[in-house]
């Protein structure tokens, strides 16, 4: 198919909207989260409810994740962009009666009726959605994931066709460098400089990865992206191989998210039959070729030298960089690996210009991150912020606070590569280097709120069982240090340490951090060590309590 | 294998095709001013000059792997440590190889060898000619702090000739390697992560009951410990010879 017949079907599609703008769409979350609270009952049970009261100018779309996801299942109804909350197939038949027979909202299900005074009827002027700024996740819970007429609707496949006819690769790598974006996987490397370097090297094939593999607990920005906006994913993928010259790329997604494994594969076929993916992208000379690599359960394999490891079909292990994979990685060749939500942000960036992303954020993190919140918190679920937004006003503003009005103590960013912020940094600005400051990580964008209960030995001992688990076994730092740490945490956690484990803690933790071979390792003992910096005294009140216990033995 | 040191603000110098070109460059190792070839590794650069750099996992012979993390020296103009058998040379560099911190750090690396498993030298066959045990006097090791993890492993004595004991393995992958690069038998493997993992004969099946071993004995010559051995060996009578894996190497090699 070539740039005219595609146009062509672009604005059939959009008449086709046109002529039915006056339509009522209801849209079901069918993210993972909205999954496994029903919502897949929900929407069987909202066809045959449109069915029995023959409601005509309705139409029904599953969409991807739409945010507050211990709120779910959710319902959206457009246009009035009005959002119910914890629907089930009780309940249903009266949202649809008021909402679209009587035509007035029912407000004791609307989003957040429980916590706010007067739910907002039009879910956009909640502050949950006001504070956020969606880039990455723009038309996640509004699209279609299975369709991808529905993504050329919200302007899908425009940005691919800019980079194709009016850029050279060139152009698309100087637009990269100009935003400023950087890699959202958590080392924050400059993307459009990474993209430059695969660029620069002469050796073909090149590759180009999407790193899927979200091993992080309490992350799941990339599921959700994947879930519910595939084609954004493949469009800023296929973007990268454009401007980097190469022809093949794999999807490397984990084998827990078999939704989004799913859909992907389904976007791929799609986007082949559109001519936007595979032999001559749009009647261009430009191929490009997407697989699907499904990861084994190993959270190594995020780390990208064991990732391309893994996809050559090796075990997955990392290996000493240099050489970086923009020199050499999979099969030898230069390879890009960027991140699922830094792949989400290209498209946006070449439609819109990197000038207007470079805008927004800080003044060396440009544009938004998605955190996923979790734990004690009011409103947990996936959120896009600006960079430099509070910590304050993500957990208090858009996450509504701490669950039973409790007393916020602590988040944890990174998962367990990152670290603890405790409450007097309430108002650190989220970005690269001021996380970093405090002795903690971006990363991935797990953000898990801690309250007055919650026990920060254990939180690092928790951690560090699980680096304990997932260290792959290479190098001596990371397979037995993480086992000596966790090994005196736990000694800590029974009251049974001495001040001579902690010191030996405090040794272990900068000898693994600094020895070990990949970032798994290196970043290992973060959560002991930002624990210790910051909550210090409640570790010294076990080993004091140890003494004290012993004296009265004595 | 690394095929240059990458520094992060320059990016211009470091193409594939300038990569190829062998040219000759000088580094700085512990303040002595060495000129090396570019395809040299670190730890290569240093042997030749009599510099010594602590290894385990690094045969020469067999590929590098990175994985024991003795060699690590530091760069200057990088916070990071580097491994020497896996780095690669390149202009000015300045590597330090025997800082306060790079001596803490690899006795701390060689206490954990030795309280991973079971290293008991009294009564291993390698008592004596033991690279481990050698690390051990090298790095001056008194005592080892850390508690001993003493795993349950199997000793596996189905091959006719040898013996794997799992209990003084320090999983350097040395076996492994020689193997499949050497014999190319790919007789050994890795199972399992992290703490847990295993050096397994082909699907983890008895060594003796292996299909693709050729009983060799590389990798028992390769093995730094008293992992791997010869029956009817006793206490203390294994000799090693891992050298005569990088003698078969350099001979393959040569032109007639």
């Amino acid at each position: 198919m070539n740039r005219f017949d595609f146009k062509n079907i672009v604005q059939a599609e959009k008449a086709k909207e046109q002529n039915a703008h006056t339509k009522n769409k209801i849209l079901v979350c069918c993210g993972a989260g909205c999954i496994s609270s029903g919502s897949e009952d929900v929407l069987k049970k909202l066809q045959e409810e449109i069915k029995n009261r023959e409601l005509e100018d309705v139409e029904i779309i599953p969409t991807g994740c739409m945010g507050p996801c211990n709120q779910g299942p959710l319902v959206k109804f457009n246009p009035r962009n009005t959002i119910y909350q914890k629907v089930d197939c009780t309940n249903i038949g009266e949202v649809v009666k008021s909402q679209i027979v009587d035509k007035k909202p029912l407000e004791d299900m609307l989003l957040f009726a429980e916590s706010r005074e007067k739910p907002f009827v039009n879910a956009n002027e909640d502050p949950y959605y006001k504070k956020q700024m969606k880039i990455a996740l723009k038309d996640c819970g509004d699209v279609h994931p299975e369709r991808i007429e529905d993504y050329l609707l919200h302007d899908g496949y425009k940005a691919l066709d800019k980079a194709l006819f009016e850029m050279s690769p060139e152009d698309v790598i100087a637009e990269m460098k100009h935003s400023r974006l950087r890699g959202r996987g958590g080392a924050g490397y400059p993307t459009g400089l990474k993209w430059e370097t695969v660029y620069r090297y002469v050796n073909d094939p090149k590759y180009v990865i999407c790193n899927g593999d979200e091993g992080d607990p309490g992350a799941f920005m990339d599921r959700s992206v994947l879930e519910g906006n595939p084609h954004r994913v493949l469009e800023g993928m296929t973007i990268a191989a454009y401007a980097i010259g190469a022809s093949k790329g794999f999807a490397y997604i984990r084998g827990e998210y078999p939704l989004a494994i799913k859909r992907f594969e389904m976007a791929i076929r799609q986007a082949k039959k559109m001519g936007v993916l595979g032999a001559r992208i749009l009647g261009t000379d430009f191929s490009f070729d997407v697989e699907v690599r499904i990861g084994a359960g190993a959270f190594v394999c995020g780390e990208e030298t064991a990732l391309i490891a893994s996809i050559e079909g090796k075990r997955g292990t990392p290996r000493p960089r240099p050489p970086y994979p923009a020199e050499s990685g999979l099969w030898g060749k230069p390879t890009l690996i960027n991140n699922v939500e830094t792949m989400a942000s290209v498209a946006p960036i070449i439609l819109n210009g990197g000038e207007w992303y470079s805008e927004i954020g800080t003044a060396k993190s440009a544009g938004t991150k998605v955190f996923a919140l979790a734990g004690k918190i009011n409103h947990a679920g996936l959120i896009e912020v600006p960079m430099g937004t509070t910590l304050r006003e993500i957990v208090f503003d858009i996450g509504g606070g701490i669950q039973g009005g409790g007393q916020f103590k602590a988040a944890q960013t990174g998962g367990p590569s990152g670290g603890c912020i405790p409450v007097e940094h309430l108002d650190v600005k989220m970005d690269y280097e001021e996380l970093m400051k405090l002795g903690s990580i971006m990363g991935s964008g797990g953000l898990i709120v801690m309250d007055e209960t919650s026990d920060m030995v254990d939180v690092a001992r928790f951690f560090m069982e699980f680096c304990v688990d997932e260290s792959c076994g290479k190098c001596v730092p990371c397979r037995v240090g993480t086992k000596m740490m966790h090994d005196l945490l736990q000694k800590v956690c029974e009251n049974k340490a001495t001040q001579l484990d902690i010191e030996r803690l405090e040794e272990l933790a900068v000898y693994v951090k600094e020895c070990s071979l990949c970032g798994l390792g290196g970043s290992a003992p973060n959560p002991l060590l930002s624990t210790l910096r910051h909550f210090r005294h409640e570790y010294d009140e076990r080993v004091h309590a140890e003494r004290k216990s012993s004296n009265l033995i004595h | 294998m690394t095929k240059g040191f990458m520094p992060k603000e320059n990016h211009q110098i470091l193409f594939t095709k300038n990569r190829l070109k062998m040219s000759k460059v000088t580094v700085v190792i512990d303040g002595r001013k060495i000129v090396a070839d570019t395809d040299e590794t670190i730890l290569e650069v240093a042997k030749n000059n009599g510099i010594e750099i602590l290894t385990m996992c690094h045969l020469k012979g067999i590929t590098d792997v990175g994985a024991c993390r003795l060699c690590i020296v530091e760069l200057e103009g990088s916070p990071r440590l580097f491994s020497a058998c896996t780095t690669h040379v390149a202009d000015n560099m300045v590597v330090t190889t025997n800082s306060e911190r790079i001596k803490r750090y690899q006795r701390i690396t060689t206490e954990l060898f030795f309280a991973e498993r079971n290293h008991m030298c009294a009564v291993c066959v390698s008592n004596g000619a033991c690279e481990l045990q050698n690390l051990g006097y090298k790095v001056g090791m008194e005592a080892i702090r850390y508690p001993h993890l003493f795993p349950q492993c199997d000793v596996d004595t189905s091959h006719d000739f040898f013996v794997m004991d799992h209990n003084r393995c320090i999983s350097c992958t040395r076996c492994v390697r020689v193997c499949a690069e050497v014999e190319g038998a790919y007789n050994w493997d890795v199972m399992n992560r992290g703490y847990h993992i295993r050096i397994i004969s082909d699907f983890n099946t008895p060594w003796g009951e292996s299909t693709t071993c050729t009983s060799c004995g590389k990798c028992v010559q390769a093995c730094p410990t008293g992992a791997l051995w010869s029956k009817s060996i006793v206490q203390g009578q294994q000799s090693k010879h891992p050298e005569m894996i990088t003698e078969l190497v350099e001979r393959r090699s040569m032109k007639l």
